[in-house]
């Protein structure tokens, strides 16, 4: 959220985001913010709070272009690109109007079968930028994920991996029996930033829980386009202490 | 009634947003001990250990029995759309159009019971499948495979047939004799207020404090 918060501040512009599976909050003030041509996704929502209202407005006016796909649609994609493979099969979707917006994906009669048998072949997705944020980085560049394994899966498959921390381990975690297997190998990691209640509104597992209230406050707030400007002037552009709520 | 719809399954799996078929099946688990509940987005000792990709690998290979899907719209060839009607954009399809054709026994359920939502034909397919069934806030509906067409179970205390007939924009079967819904048991009122409640509390906070002021 941090990054989110300071891209909104720089004022990017024409960003792709992929969800994986789908997008929430930090796409909802990244598209608000302006700072979104297109996403890639299988929704846009923000769980209990509802409907992403920057999201749902932009969509609906057409400023933004929408690649709608389904949740496995998108991990297959990404284990493609982890393989190195250009595509990989997937079951179900067909009959799906998903099918005639996605003409990248493709329908072939599996090809080991005599007998008919349609399949849904989607492309490798290679994001230029994996972004996320995790409790543990090491002296040693690794970062611990714990079971967000498609965080991991993400970082493989991207051409770059950003990652915002909570809190510095020394020496390796690669070293301990029982934090290895939650790690993200330094060799995927391209940096690392520290930011203390870096995930805020959102929560880290057992560190700090998802702001629920203040999320509730924003769904209210970013009705309007007046509202959302005055929640950014507040929690995004001052940068008072932004992280820490009140 | 949603504890009874997954009836003697062994794995249930809850997807986004879905606090209600997650109290229905934590009130049959806490009956029988043996079932096997998933709660996709539990935000504290979440089942997946293979990131959120777990689901539909387990749902791939035949290891989820049921699961519940939703609808802005549903038609009567219980098709469900999750993306986009009368200009008005929905959050997406989410698993559906994967899940919907590998699950065994898929619940349709929306609670809103309008011709807004149950309509003749959906703006965009997010997912098209076989269900079990279609359960809303106002009746239980059965899918015949061979008619492609729901048949009306049975209807929920405090509604009407004739209702159900005005407020569904779809064409359905309707016997003679329509049943009442069973209502929950007294025991079955106090697990859902105590401790089902206290489960899905974590997950679902703001439904938890609406609903059972837990």
């Amino acid at each position: 959220m941090e990054v989110v918060r300071a891209l909104i501040r720089r004022r990017a512009r024409g960003l792709k985001l992929l969800g994986v599976p789908v997008l929430g909050f930090s796409a909802d003030l990244l598209i608000g913010a302006g700072c979104v041509a297109e996403v890639e996704t299988s929704a846009v929502s923000l769980g209990e709070a509802g409907l992403a209202p920057r999201f749902t407005e932009a969509a609906q006016k057409g400023e933004i272009k929408i690649r709608d796909a389904t949740c496995p649609a998108i991990h297959t994609a990404l284990q493609a690109a982890e393989k190195g493979v250009p595509f990989m099969p997937l079951r179900g979707v067909l009959g799906s109007d998903l099918l005639k917006h996605r003409n990248d994906w493709k329908v072939v009669n599996n090809p080991l079968n005599s007998g008919t048998d349609p399949i849904l072949l989607v492309p490798a997705i290679q994001p230029d930028i994996a972004l996320f944020h995790a409790r543990w980085a090491d002296d040693a560049g690794n970062v611990w994920i714990g079971r967000r394994r498609e965080l991991a899966t993400i970082a493989h498959a991207a051409k770059a991996t950003y990652v915002t921390y909570e809190e510095k381990r020394p020496g390796d975690m690669l070293e301990d029996e029982l934090l290895a297997p939650g790690i993200l190998n330094s060799v995927y990691v391209t940096a690392v930033a520290r930011a203390e209640r870096g995930a805020w509104p959102l929560g880290v597992a057992e560190v700090y829980g998802i702001d629920d209230a203040h999320l509730a406050h924003y769904a209210r707030a970013a009705r309007t386009r007046e509202g959302f400007q005055r929640y950014l002037d507040e929690f995004v552009c001052t940068r008072k202490k932004n992280s820490l709520p009140a | 009634m949603i504890a009874r719809l997954i009836g003697d399954a062994r794995h249930v799996a809850i997807g986004a947003a879905s606090p209600i078929p997650a109290s229905g099946a934590f009130l049959l688990k806490s009956q029988q001990p043996a079932l096997r509940v998933s709660l996709h987005q539990r935000r504290r000792a979440n089942p997946f250990t293979e990131g959120s990709r777990e689901l539909f690998d387990l749902a791939g290979q035949g290891r989820i029995d049921v699961f519940f899907l939703g609808g802005a719209q549903i038609d009567g060839e219980a098709n469900i759309n999750l993306v986009r009607a009368g200009g008005q954009r929905f959050p997406g399809s989410f698993g559906s159009a994967f899940m919907y054709s590998v699950i065994p026994r898929t619940i349709l359920f929306r609670e809103e019971h309008s011709r807004r939502a149950l309509v003749p034909r959906v703006e965009f397919v997010s997912a098209r499948g076989e269900p079990f069934a279609l359960l809303t806030g106002k009746a239980l509906f059965s899918w015949q495979k061979e008619a492609r067409r729901f048949r009306l179970e049975s209807v929920h205390p405090g509604h009407s047939v004739e209702e159900i007939h005005a407020e569904t924009g779809f064409a359905f079967d309707s016997p003679a004799r329509v049943s009442t819904t069973l209502s929950p048991t007294a025991e079955q009122l106090a697990l859902l207020r105590g401790p089902v409640a206290k489960e899905i509390a974590a997950d679902y906070p703001e439904f938890a404090a609406r609903v059972w002021d837990a």
